[in-house]
């Protein structure tokens, strides 16, 4: 069989779920933030392969996926401030123990 | 099997292990790196599938200024003793996983995609430039706006007080 849409969508699928695991398991806010970039990569390989495939000539699912780089350039930016900010003031990177917010 | 197919597969396998690799290594440090591998092999990917202007961006804003943003952030943070632990809710977090990986391949396997058979443009650059400025000219615009809020966001947040 040769490699096609389906082959991309399940490279997608499993880059999804492994970033997934990732972020739901892991303690370090920084291994978090990776594996969310994880699964804008995942989300970003489905676009593309979507634009090769389905809409060969429109390049629709490429621009997509450049806004989802951007958005992701400013995640990252914002995100590790948030982790130095929280590391300044509570001497931790420790998701489980930033919660602050809890009843 | 082709060139073009066997490129896929060893570029798949590189990023999934790498991929793994960054979520279950125990060194922080090493996980960041590997994260720097599979945004490359995601950049392979998209040479395959045709889109060389992305695969450029990727490779200039992921793998050199996202990546180099998170090793500053685990160098700065200084927690990387404490290795890259999983918390109580791990075996959870594996299940809705693994759920959510069988239900995505049970949907891929069973749509019946629309596809076309027209080739590919290439190169992309010049037409990527054209709907860029045309039809996504508003979005473009916000995304500028967004990247400078996060820009000053980002140094309010980090700066010392």
């Amino acid at each position: 069989m040769n490699v096609g849409l389906e082959h991309y969508l399940a490279l997608s699928a499993v880059l999804l779920t492994i970033g997934l695991y990732g972020a739901l398991a892991k303690r370090n806010a920084v291994a978090i933030l990776m594996a969310i970039e994880i699964m804008l990569n995942a989300a970003n390989v489905a676009f593309v392969a979507f634009s090769r495939y389905v809409t060969p000539q429109l390049l629709t699912g490429q621009v997509f996926a450049m806004f989802v780089i951007t958005v992701a350039a400013a995640e990252a930016a914002v995100g590790l401030a948030l982790v130095l900010a929280i590391y300044r003031s509570r001497r931790t990177v420790d998701a489980t123990q930033v919660d602050m917010l809890k009843g | 099997m082709t060139a073009f197919d066997f490129a896929f597969w060893v570029l798949a396998t590189v990023a999934v292990v790498a991929a793994l690799g960054v979520v279950l290594l125990r060194d922080l440090f090493r996980a960041a790196l590997l994260l720097i591998v599979a945004l490359m092999a995601v950049a392979g990917v998209y040479v395959t599938l045709h889109a060389d202007f992305l695969a450029a961006v990727q490779v200039l804003l992921y793998a050199g200024a996202i990546a180099i943003l998170i090793v500053f952030a685990i160098m700065l943070t200084r927690d990387v003793a404490q290795g890259n632990p999983f918390n109580s809710l791990h075996p959870v977090a594996l299940a809705v996983s693994a759920l959510l990986l069988v239900s995505l391949l049970w949907a891929v396997l069973a749509t019946d995609w629309q596809k076309s058979f027209l080739p590919p443009l290439e190169p992309t650059t010049g037409p990527i430039a054209d709907i860029l400025f045309e039809t996504y000219v508003l979005p473009f615009e916000i995304a500028s706006l967004l990247l400078l809020a996060a820009l000053v966001g980002a140094i309010v947040l980090a700066r010392e007080k």
